[in-house]
């Protein structure tokens, strides 16, 4: 019995017959992406790596013998401590939170609105419009920046409108107040408990992380929004028109109406492309340094300092390369936390019992016993075809 | 599986390989640089040799372009040493890829809050002490571009901060020469005079590189002797008086009524009087070419007068291979002559004391600039100073509601940090 059973079909060397050289080639294919990708990603990132803990001052190759390994030094100089490197990662950090707890889930529902609103057939000059939303997203962020500067004056467009309106706008760019501390002094609270106010993280109070964007950034996360909802139209559009009719049919025939067809059976089916764009969402919203350096590079009151910018002020303004790129590592691992985590909340879980029995009709178990039979379906009426084999 | 993992391991041994190669490709050019500059910035001596020169700068416009470009091309023909000026478009960023490269410019404009980080990492040459000139210089100013006790570069011209008037606003308000305001008190009174028709009385930038007068004013500043001085009760006063008149509506912030910076505000008119330095020529005689107006130095506050300076200076890097030739090329661009050229380019004032009687005479309407450098207060050059102002003026924004003792003190904890 033994000796059968260890006689395994895939006993053939691989390096015999038709598919020999196959794997030679296949490398040798292979072969460029890899050394482009190794040469200017991989090695890169082990340089950045390497400057991250070692004491290199940006003068020279970062590996001669003068440049020494200090260890996790720079991380601990930007997270632990209460100096000023400190308390500026605290509040990019804190800035950067906030944009991505706003933009991310505006602009993806946002782009699924656009999809749904431009895929649908009744729509006249569907491509008019697809082109007009996605023209943000092809236009370089400098440009779009120099335009909100410019709405965003004091005495600008927007401001205009809102006069228009009767209302008094902000000064947009130069007003560092966080929006949820505005609205919290608007009911008269100008003060935050001891609790937040003396307890801090990264050097900013607590009472400051809840200080919500500042009016400055809020300019930045509406422009955020702007800007990329039309590239995740494109990706909804795209999901959505591989979404045959006939499901659809088949809801209207179960009679659902339009709300129940797009929650029930069009957004379930949308979840790879949701995916995707949360993740490609959250990773850029992480990563915002276009608008700030173009823009206004941190203020006011360092309201609009991102992480990203930080990095590249540490390294290239003031020459504390290892910090810089020990930030950049931060942010490296934060994206892929956030990843990780996003990817578990939206996995593929079995349809709850709950809710399954819902759509299932009424069956008897073959194991079934009658005592359990008759205790599930005590309190309903007696089903047709038991009543039928039971005659 | 272990077929996988051989192919992996071979991957991954390819890419190694192909790593080391792209390394030791890199690193002998990075070794060239860096090994070569580190023993002359040690000892002292100049290299010297037959290679060409590179000047790089960031410039304020085309005149500036032009006029360097032509200076170090005479200069070129005259020391028979081929040079090139490179105009940079970021400047910070494309001399820190320069050095990191071990291949920076010859020659370049340096910042004085950029000084401490390049000096620290030693990648300047601290050459001040071989100028021919050297003692022709204003002492403020080589304070300025020294670090632990070393001059390291020759201040190539400098700004100061003075009052320009709006003579339209001022005369239609009634007001003469004699008003131009020489106290604090004086200064309330005009800002207010001229507060009206929604025009705000003086404007200025958001920030201590203007706001810092008024604590020099005040006998203040931020480093005195070498100690963080940032808490003092002058400087308190100084932000006290500046937080009052705006409390009033009589001083407001560029920013507060919608301008990018004090020129913008005062050439559109939105301000009366402002702060500036005199770059602000150019932007009136370019932008604004119908506003008339006057310059005046700063009024006195309770310590006398007091303003702040900018300048650059020509640093030269360690890894230079001819600095000689360099070294006479500064000396060359902070020549009387030169400077005083430079200053009818571009409107920029000399860095030497020679040339400040022609200047002034060249410019009569301008002389308050330069009246200023007899007081003038420069920027701390610690490493991380920028970093402290920066944060400086981030509080600094918040000033018309927030409390001066606590910006202040927060502003005193960060430099104590850096300083000493």
């Amino acid at each position: 019995m033994t000796a059968t059973a260890t006689a395994p079909r895939r006993a053939r060397s691989p390096r015999s017959g038709i598919r020999r050289g196959e794997a030679a080639a296949g490398w040798i294919f292979t072969l460029p992406v890899i050394i482009i990708l190794g040469v200017f990603l991989l090695i890169p990132v082990l340089m950045a790596l390497w400057v991250s803990v070692s004491d290199w001052s940006g003068r020279g190759s970062p590996f001669s013998s003068a440049v020494g390994f200090v260890g996790i030094e720079n991380y601990a100089a930007v997270t632990t401590g209460d100096g000023l490197a400190t308390r500026d990662f605290g509040t990019a950090m804190r800035n950067n939170a906030w944009y991505v707890l706003l933009v991310v889930p505006l602009q993806t529902a946002l782009s699924l609105f656009l999809a749904v609103l431009v895929n649908g057939a009744v729509l006249r000059g569907r491509g008019l419009f697809r082109t007009a939303f996605y023209f943000p997203s092809v236009t370089a962020t400098v440009a779009i920046m120099v335009l909100w500067l410019f709405l965003f004056n004091a005495i600008g467009p927007v401001n205009a409108i809102l006069a228009a309106i009767g209302i008094d706008g902000p000064n947009w760019w130069a007003d560092p107040s966080g929006i949820l501390h505005n609205a919290l002094a608007a009911v008269g609270i100008t003060d935050g408990p001891a609790v937040l106010t003396q307890n801090d993280f990264l050097g900013v109070s607590w009472w400051n992380w809840l200080a919500g964007p500042s009016v400055a950034m809020s300019a930045i996360i509406l422009m955020g929004i702007f800007t990329t909802s039309g590239t995740f139209m494109l990706l909804f559009l795209a999901a959505l028109q591989n979404i045959g009719p006939e499901i659809q049919e088949a809801a209207m025939v179960d009679g659902a109406n339009a709300w129940q067809r797009f929650w029930r059976v069009t957004l379930p089916q949308l979840k790879p492309a949701l995916f995707t764009v949360l993740t490609l969402g959250l990773i850029g919203c992480w990563q915002v340094f276009d608008q700030i350096y173009t823009g206004t590079q941190g203020a006011p009151g360092k309201t609009t300092l991102t992480p990203a910018y930080l990095s590249y002020d540490a390294g290239f303004l003031d020459q504390h390369w290892g910090q810089g790129a020990a930030i950049a590592f931060i942010l490296f691992a934060i994206i892929v936390l956030f990843t990780i985590f996003q990817r578990w909340v939206l996995r593929e879980r079995p349809v709850s019992r709950r809710r399954a029995r819902q759509y299932q009709l009424p069956t008897r178990p073959a194991t079934a016993t009658p005592a359990t039979v008759a205790a599930d379906q005590a309190p309903s009426p007696p089903d047709p075809a038991e009543t039928r084999g039971r005659s | 599986m272990t077929r996988h993992t051989t192919r992996g391991l071979l991957g991954a041994g390819a890419l190694l390989i192909t790593g080391a190669l792209a390394l030791t490709s890199c690193g002998s050019g990075f070794d060239d640089g860096g090994g070569g500059g580190g023993g002359d910035a040690g000892s002292g001596e100049l290299t010297s040799s037959d290679d060409a020169l590179t000047v790089l700068i960031g410039t304020s416009g085309d005149a500036e372009t032009t006029a360097v470009e032509d200076a170090v091309a005479a200069w070129s023909e005259e020391a028979g040493v081929e040079a090139t000026v490179q105009v940079a478009n970021d400047l910070p960023q494309q001399l820190s890829q320069g050095f990191a490269a071990g291949d920076p410019p010859d020659l370049f404009y340096l910042a004085t809050e950029a000084l401490a980080g390049y000096a620290g990492n030693g990648s300047l040459v601290a050459y001040g002490d071989q100028l021919e000139n050297k003692d022709d210089f204003y002492p403020s100013l080589v304070e300025n571009f020294t670090f632990e006790d070393e001059f390291y570069c020759a201040p190539k011209d400098f700004s100061t901060l003075a009052l320009v008037i709006n003579k339209g606003l001022w005369d239609a308000a009634g007001l003469t020469d004699a008003d131009i305001p020489t106290t604090w008190e004086q200064l309330a009174t005009v800002a207010q005079t001229l507060t009206k028709d929604g025009v705000v009385g003086l404007g200025f930038g958001p920030e201590y590189q203007r706001v810092g007068a008024f604590m020099a004013q005040a006998g203040g500043g931020l480093v005195e002797d070498g100690e963080a001085i940032a808490s003092s009760q002058e400087n308190v006063d100084a932000l006290t008086y500046v937080q009052g008149n705006m409390t009033a509506g009589t001083f407001a912030y560029s920013s507060d009524v919608g301008a990018g910076w004090g020129g913008e505000a005062f050439g559109k008119q939105l301000t009366a009087m402002t702060i500036e330095g005199n770059w602000i020529t150019g932007a009136m005689t370019n932008d604004f070419p119908d506003v008339q107006y006057v310059v005046a130095e700063l009024p006195e506050g309770p310590a006398g007068k007091g303003t702040l300076q900018y300048t650059n200076c020509w640093g030269m890097a360690a890894d230079s291979p001819n600095q000689q030739a360099a070294l006479d090329l500064v000396q060359y661009l902070t020549s009387t002559e030169q400077q005083l050229a430079f200053s009818e380019a571009f409107g920029v004032m000399p860095s030497i004391e020679s040339a400040a009687e022609q200047w002034t005479s060249d410019n009569p309407d301008l002389a308050a600039f330069l009246a200023g450098a007899d007081y003038a207060q420069g920027i701390p050059t610690y490493d991380g100073t920028a970093d402290v102002i920066t944060d400086f003026n981030a509080q600094l924004e918040g000033l018309k509601t927030g409390d001066p003792q606590e910006i202040l003190d927060s502003v005193q904890s960060n430099l104590e940090a850096i300083v000493g």
